[in-house]
């Protein structure tokens, strides 16, 4: 149980994907004008991530590794990606449109959110430790633990970040900081708070 | 000026087109195979030429050693007379922000020939001078003999001299080399 | 266009990081130093040119509706082919770049071209169109690169021009948005007219 514990603040807090890791920036600077976008862009993401990394290891665990296929992970994970992207969107439209509204735009952006196949590739090749003893790969349960951490870390920041925005846009900055400048620089200083977890999980 | 979306077309293209992909990607692997194989084997080679005397026949099959429940990768390593050898042992520890693996060379008589690290995601500039071979801190452990000195830092009464700053990623990496010493101590009673 | 301006446009006019904004993670991550911003500057270009040259070839052929996929798997499979030369040839490289490579297939810039230029242009102009952007994507991060070293680890290119450290953080996680922000700055300012 502390193993799950310490995977998911190390995966919100220490290693956040976004302040430490920069995954899914794109998508983090683009969508992060107004709170209620952020939102509903974090929510979409939360999901797929999750999903798209269970179908994922799946997909390497039973069938690219054991056909010696592994150098087709970058081509086979980004297929199922999009394809796990197109069926939640349809899914979603028939099931509850009310989801589909409230996260349906974003759904076609995030094939292309790096965060996404970023999780996927790091579960299946990057070996953890969290409880000390040996190394080892995630086993099912701990890379979905992984997943929808990681991915409310995302949703952590792009709600943060959201939020300072909007006050941001108010302000008078100088011509040349506006826009994006600023909104960088204000995401240092986000990064910056975040380095203060560092070293909290070992 | 494209074909039509019927679903003819678009299920052809698609199998088409990732029949084409997978038929490069497959002549590709099997022409890379054979390079890859040898640039890793070279690496390992030159990581281990650091770890253990020079002139040492080095084994580059693995043989493992279990200890604690932990099974450590070992790499012998053999000198010209039959009493001088030496064991490169690959020990993993957790540092400040990771996993931290060092590879230690421990010759015959137990000492410590020499130690190198061979991945850490410690903090840049801070913890991660562990991997710079040339820094002090790195060559007090060549030669180092863990029965005149203790594998500790400064800081916990022992003699090693800490990165400056950087007081866990020190003492993670010298947990590791300590790790290695006392596995090869207990595999010489084997 | 001239054959000329395809490829200088990437340069400052339509230079992919700092004006379309694309293509932003590995721009964070990988500039840590000089060098390994031109490496993935580098390995990306190589992917750009080469996904350009062969949509522009089979994009008149593509149905419309599947347009997207076809282009993911073909930039992938470019992908996939680098991966496995980069771990053959430059195995120090691959492990330096590490997951960056594998995401190139989800840098915006590549598809992107792809749907903006490569699939109505000639080959010809999309392999140039590649060069450019590749050209302009490498030079920017290089020169983040080169700042953050100075910064960070007080060295060009690996060569030490003070001794001791430098401000760490410049190295790590905030030194990247800050150096980028402020660079975006400059470019607005002086370039951008």
């Amino acid at each position: 149980m502390s193993e799950f514990f310490l995977i998911i603040i190390s995966a919100i807090f220490v290693n956040n994907i976004v302040l430490a890791q920069f995954l899914g920036i794109c998508p983090f600077l683009g969508v992060s004008n107004k709170l209620s976008t952020a939102t509903g862009m974090s929510g979409a993401v939360c999901f797929v991530i999750t999903l798209a990394t269970v179908v994922t290891y799946l997909v390497n665990r039973y069938l690219l590794v054991p056909f010696n296929l592994e150098f087709l992970q970058t081509i086979a994970f980004i297929l199922v990606i999009a394809a796990l992207v197109q069926l939640v969107e349809i899914v979603l439209k028939k099931i509850s449109p009310s989801l589909y509204q409230a996260l349906g735009i974003f759904l076609p952006l995030i094939t292309t959110n790096c965060a996404v196949l970023g999780v996927a590739i790091t579960v299946v090749t990057k070996q953890f430790t969290f409880s000390g003893g040996e190394p080892h790969f995630f086993n099912l349960g701990e890379a979905t633990v992984y997943a929808f951490a990681t991915s409310l870390g995302y949703a952590l920041a792009m709600i943060l970040f959201s939020g300072i925005r909007e006050h941001l846009a108010q302000s008078n900055v100088p011509k040349s900081f506006k826009g994006l400048p600023i909104a960088l620089i204000t995401v240092s200083i986000m990064a910056m708070a975040f380095l203060g977890f560092s070293g909290m999980v070992k | 000026m494209a074909a039509s979306s019927s679903l003819k077309n678009m299920v052809l293209c698609l199998t088409g087109v990732c029949l084409v992909c997978s038929a490069i990607l497959g002549g590709v692997y099997v022409l890379t195979q054979e390079p890859i194989e040898r640039a890793e084997k070279a690496n390992l080679q030159a990581a281990l030429s650091q770890v253990v005397p020079d002139g040492y026949e080095i084994s580059v099959e693995p043989v493992y050693r279990e200890m604690d429940g932990t099974r450590y990768e070992c790499y012998r390593a053999q000198g010209a007379s039959e009493s001088e050898f030496a064991t490169a042992v690959k020990s993993s520890v957790n540092g400040f922000g990771g996993q931290l693996t060092v590879l230690v060379g421990v010759t015959g008589e137990g000492k410590v020939y020499a130690a190198k690290v061979l991945s850490h995601s410690e903090t840049p500039g801070l913890g991660a001078k562990c991997s710079d071979a040339a820094s002090h801190f790195v060559q007090q452990f060549c030669g180092f003999d863990p029965a005149q000195k203790s594998l500790k830092v400064t800081k916990d009464g022992g003699d090693i001299d800490a990165i400056t700053a950087s007081t866990i990623t020190s003492r993670a990496y010298a947990l590791a080399v300590e790790n290695a010493v006392k596995l090869m101590k207990e595999d010489s009673y084997e | 266009m001239s054959k000329l301006g395809l490829i200088t446009k990437g340069f400052i006019k339509e230079n992919p990081t700092f004006v379309l904004v694309l293509g932003m993670c590995p721009t964070l991550a990988t500039t840590t130093s000089a060098v390994n911003g031109l490496e993935m500057g580098l390995a990306t270009m190589f992917v750009l040119i080469l996904s350009n040259i062969v949509i522009s070839l089979v994009a008149p052929v593509v149905p419309d509706k599947v347009h997207i996929p076809v282009y993911i798997v073909i930039i992938a499979t470019f992908v996939t082919v680098l991966q496995l030369l980069m771990q053959a040839f430059v195995p120090d490289v691959y492990k330096t770049l590490g997951l960056f490579i594998p995401l190139i297939v989800v840098n915006c810039i590549v598809l992107g071209r792809a749907e903006a230029f490569a699939n109505k242009n000639t080959v010809l102009d999309s392999a140039l169109d590649g060069i450019g952007i590749g050209i302009g994507f490498t030079l920017s991060l290089t020169v983040i690169g080169i700042v953050r070293e100075i910064l960070g680890s007080g060295s060009v290119f690996g060569a030490k021009f003070i001794a001791g450290d430098g401000i760490l953080a410049f190295v790590m996680a905030p030194g990247a948005f800050l150096v980028l922000g402020y660079l975006m700055v400059l470019f607005n300012k002086f370039a951008k007219k």
